[in-house]
């Protein structure tokens, strides 16, 4: 049963075509993994969705309902939430108010405050974070920046998780841990799709990868398909070729 | 409309725009490349106006001469300005937003220091001097000879301007740093003295500008301020950032006020700032913007 | 940890200092000479304006330098009603009629960021003021106008109730939700929007909210002037001095702002008597001083000092 789907999904930038007639879709409870040579527009298909972006043409159905072109704002209400592939935390707050701020304003704008920080303290501990709370996001480590921004997009009480480059920077056992974590947050039933470019990590912990070349959708299947598909393998070799001549 | 009018009308759009020109691409190479908003602009073209008025009243150097005594010297107070002042307030900020509206605030207290300095020197009063005051008969119109030389050189320094950033490698990498910092290091430009020759030549064209203007117009340290206006308008109008845009940005504004002007006086100003707000509001990017 | 906390006279002072210093204000009138009272007028006007300013800009880092125009808005609605209506009702106007201008603007400019809403702003008061200028001149008639005095006490009554009424709205709204969600903008707007801000809402009604005060303030403090025009009610000091005098003092706490707003006041009031061929010099060289050295504003220098304080002498 998809949860997010998309249908023909174009958008172009002047000239540019960043996402040419993708369809897509991730069911529910699923890890999708999202790969493809720099430039491909893998973010730019989660700006699509995400609201940062509205598509020149095509439609993005989020568990059955219409979000093409909705305000990201509206977007996360709806239960989307997304990490950002240059950190964007509120650096100039504390751990504790970052996630705060997911929590308060993510899902309604009712919700009580000292539920709220009950809720953020239990996320800070899911992710790894506890006892930081009074220090300013800013002078976190990268991999503790990054799960503090998993922990703010989750406060949202985000269904569907989209997680752009989150091994970014990270040495290979934060990539390890990053990995864990992302196998626990599937646990709680929360869906994941994931930009990556740490292969090992992406094709180790996907059901499902889908492969973004020049704005087209080149290839789609589980990781051992993928590993094996001759456009993917040509795209891959044909830029490594091109690296070292 | 007769002959005559139309050439009054386009020769004095010419004059202004020509200058306009000068004063706004000073204006663009200071924000384009050292990312300075610098609101004391005009108080480098009243400088220039100034100086070149008190060496002519004083000593009796031809103004266009005396361009080659206060231009370096103007250009070197600015790279100096910058080298110690905005060089220490881009260290001490988180990013360069951070950056460009500190420098902002800062630049407004250079206004006030070199405003009051001035006053402090010559005093408030509206000074002139009349040169090179023989009319000239063009297509019926008559012009001052004054205003077609400071025309002549507007459009001289303009032009060489523009040659030098298109066609020479020094230019070129001005054009570089302006549009895209890191990728400009990467091709060797060296941004750091880039950051500091860039603002001086900005005050340096803003001096130039301000000779030029003191032999047509009305003189005093308040005359700066309006300047700087027009500036940031034939910036913004051009494409913040792009300095060629810049010229034609300045060229296009100073046509539009002349004409303006000659249709009801007193709304050339109202007529720029509603350009300006519209511009903002429809495309930000300006005529050329990326 | 008991030295992380301030002993329990310094902090009863921090409550009691605050409460005294009203009361002195309050019953001042009653034995200050009219001198005093005019200054401190001057104070509240310039609290408000700091204060007002830096309840959008401050958290939001969208730096406004339209304040000028709400002022001005306040100060000709006060010249235009004021022998029509009830001062508090002109008063109340001004900071209405300041609102609304405000949300229209906000509105419209709602796209731009960073460099472009500050130059905007700032184009869009001078474009008040010129236009202001040219429709009096050209269709009234006059370019001046004059405002039916009131009594100076009264004057200094009004401010202080407006000036205390902006740093509570201002208190109230830093720690609403409403301003976390504005400092979040402020940290990363697309963050923010992320996660559930509507950022354009947010920024609207917290920049209109801000310019009620200033068209409060420009309304009675336009009865003191008695003679106003264009280039006095929107004057563009009033939209820099704000920002100046909340740097000064420290951007980020309201204590710091009014903290800017008072002092540089006085010393603007110091140098002019003392130094008039010299003040704007000076002011030149503060405001470049401050930004350069000292860019937390006063506040931050306080700051410093304590913890100099609590490491030397506090085990």
């Amino acid at each position: 049963m998809p949860i997010l789907e998309g249908k023909s999904v174009v958008k172009y930038f002047g000239g540019l075509v960043a996402a040419a007639y993708v369809d897509f879709h991730v069911d529910q409870g699923e890890i999708v993994g999202l790969i493809g040579p720099n430039g491909a527009g893998k973010t730019t298909l989660f700006d699509l969705i995400s609201g940062s972006l509205a598509p020149t043409s095509g439609s993005i159905e989020f568990k059955g309902e219409d979000i093409t072109g909705l305000k990201p704002h509206e977007i996360c209400r709806r239960g989307i939430a997304r990490t950002f592939q240059l950190v964007k935390l509120f650096g100039n707050m504390t751990v504790l108010e970052n996630v705060l701020f997911g929590s308060l304003f993510g899902e309604s704008i009712t919700s009580a405050r000292s539920a709220a920080e009950k809720a953020s303290s239990e996320l800070l501990e899911f992710v790894g974070l506890s006892g930081m709370n009074r220090v300013l996001a800013k002078e976190l480590s990268l991999a503790n920046q990054k799960r503090l921004e998993i922990a703010r997009a989750m406060a949202t009480k985000a269904e569907l998780l989209l997680l752009d480059e989150v091994m970014a920077g990270l040495n290979p056992a934060e990539v390890d841990k990053a990995v864990d974590l992302v196998k626990e947050i599937r646990h709680k039933g929360i869906t994941v799709f994931m930009i990556e470019h740490v292969m090992k990590a992406i094709m180790g912990i996907s059901d499902r990868i889908m492969v973004l070349h020049f704005g087209t959708k080149i290839a789609e299947g589980t990781p051992d398909e993928i590993a094996r598909d001759k456009k993917v393998i040509e795209v891959y070799l044909g830029l490594e070729a091109h690296a070292e001549s | 409309m007769s002959l005559t009018l139309f050439v009054d009308i386009a020769v004095g759009g010419l004059i202004l725009g020509g200058l306009y020109a000068l004063i706004a691409a000073g204006l663009s190479l200071q924000y384009g490349v050292a990312r300075v908003l610098n609101v004391s602009h005009g108080e480098f073209i009243m400088l220039g106006a100034l100086a070149t008025y008190s060496l002519y009243t004083l000593f009796d150097i031809n103004p266009l001469i005396s361009l080659v005594i206060t231009a370096p010297i103007i250009f070197a107070i600015a790279f100096l300005i910058h080298n110690t002042f905005f060089q220490r307030l881009r260290k001490s900020s988180e990013s360069i937003g951070e950056f460009e509206g500190t420098s902002l605030l800062a630049s407004f207290g250079l206004l006030f220091i070199i405003q009051n300095i001035a006053l402090l020197c010559w005093g408030p009063d509206i000074k002139g001097y009349t040169y090179f005051d023989k009319q000239v008969n063009l297509l019926g119109a008559i012009y001052g000879a004054n205003r077609l030389i400071a025309l002549l050189f507007a459009i001289g320094i303009g032009l060489g301007f523009y040659f030098f950033l298109v066609h020479s490698r020094f230019g070129k990498g001005i054009r570089a740093a302006a549009q895209d910092v890191k990728t400009a290091q990467l091709v060797g430009v060296n941004i750091h003295r880039m950051l500091g020759l860039c603002f001086a030549l900005g005050a340096l064209l803003a001096a130039l500008a301000g000779s030029l203007v003191s032999t047509m117009f009305e003189l005093t340290p308040f005359m700066g301020l309006p300047y700087t206006i027009i500036a940031i308008i034939a910036v913004v109008l051009g494409g913040l950032g792009n300095i060629l845009g810049s010229l034609i940005g300045g060229f296009i504004l100073g046509i539009i006020g002349n004409l303006v002007t000659y249709l009801h006086p007193g709304l050339s100003l109202i007529a720029y700032y509603a350009i300006f707000l519209l511009l903002l509001l429809i495309k930000p990017t300006g005529i050329m913007g990326k | 940890m008991r030295s992380a906390r301030s002993p329990f006279s310094i902090r009863s002072a921090r409550m009691v200092l605050p409460i005294l210093v009203l009361i002195l204000l309050g019953t001042a009138p009653l034995y200050a000479s009219l001198y005093t009272l005019i200054s401190l007028s001057n104070v509240f006007m310039y609290i408000v304006l700091t204060v007002s300013w830096a309840v959008f800009s401050g958290p939001s880092r969208y730096i406004s330098l339209a304040s000028a125009a709400f002022f001005g808005i306040g100060i000709y609605v006060s010249a235009i009603l004021g022998n029509v209506l009830p001062f508090p009702m002109v008063v109340f106007i001004g900071g209405l009629l300041s609102f609304l201008v405000a949300l229209f603007v906000g509105l419209s400019s709602l796209r731009l960021r960073g460099m472009y809403f500050t130059i905007f702003t700032f184009g869009l008061s001078e474009l008040i003021r010129h236009s202001v200028h040219w429709w009096e001149v050209n269709m009234t008639g006059t370019v001046g106008r004059w405002v039916v005095a009131v009594d100076q006490k009264i004057v200094y009554y009004a401010m202080l109730i407006i000036v205390m009424m902006t740093v509570f709205v201002a208190y109230t709204m830093s720690r609403s939700r409403l301003g976390f969600a504005l400092r979040g903008i402020g940290e990363s707007e697309d963050a923010a929007d992320h996660m559930g801000v509507n950022v354009n809402a947010v920024k609207i009604i917290t920049f209109a909210v801000s310019t009620f005060f200033m068209g409060t303030a420009g309304a009675v403090m336009a009865t003191r002037w008695t003679y106003i025009d264009p280039s006095i009610a929107f004057n563009p000091l009033f939209s820099f001095m704000p920002v100046l005098m909340a740097i000064f003092g420290g951007i980020a706490q309201i204590v710091g702002q009014i903290i800017g707003a008072t002092a540089l006041t006085v010393l603007a009031d110091l140098l002019l008597t003392k130094f008039p061929y010299y003040y704007m010099l000076s002011y030149g060289v503060i405001l470049v001083a401050v930004i350069l050295f000292l860019p937390g504003g006063l506040m931050a220098l306080q700051a410093t000092m304590k913890s100099w304080h609590e490491r030397s002498f506090v085990k």
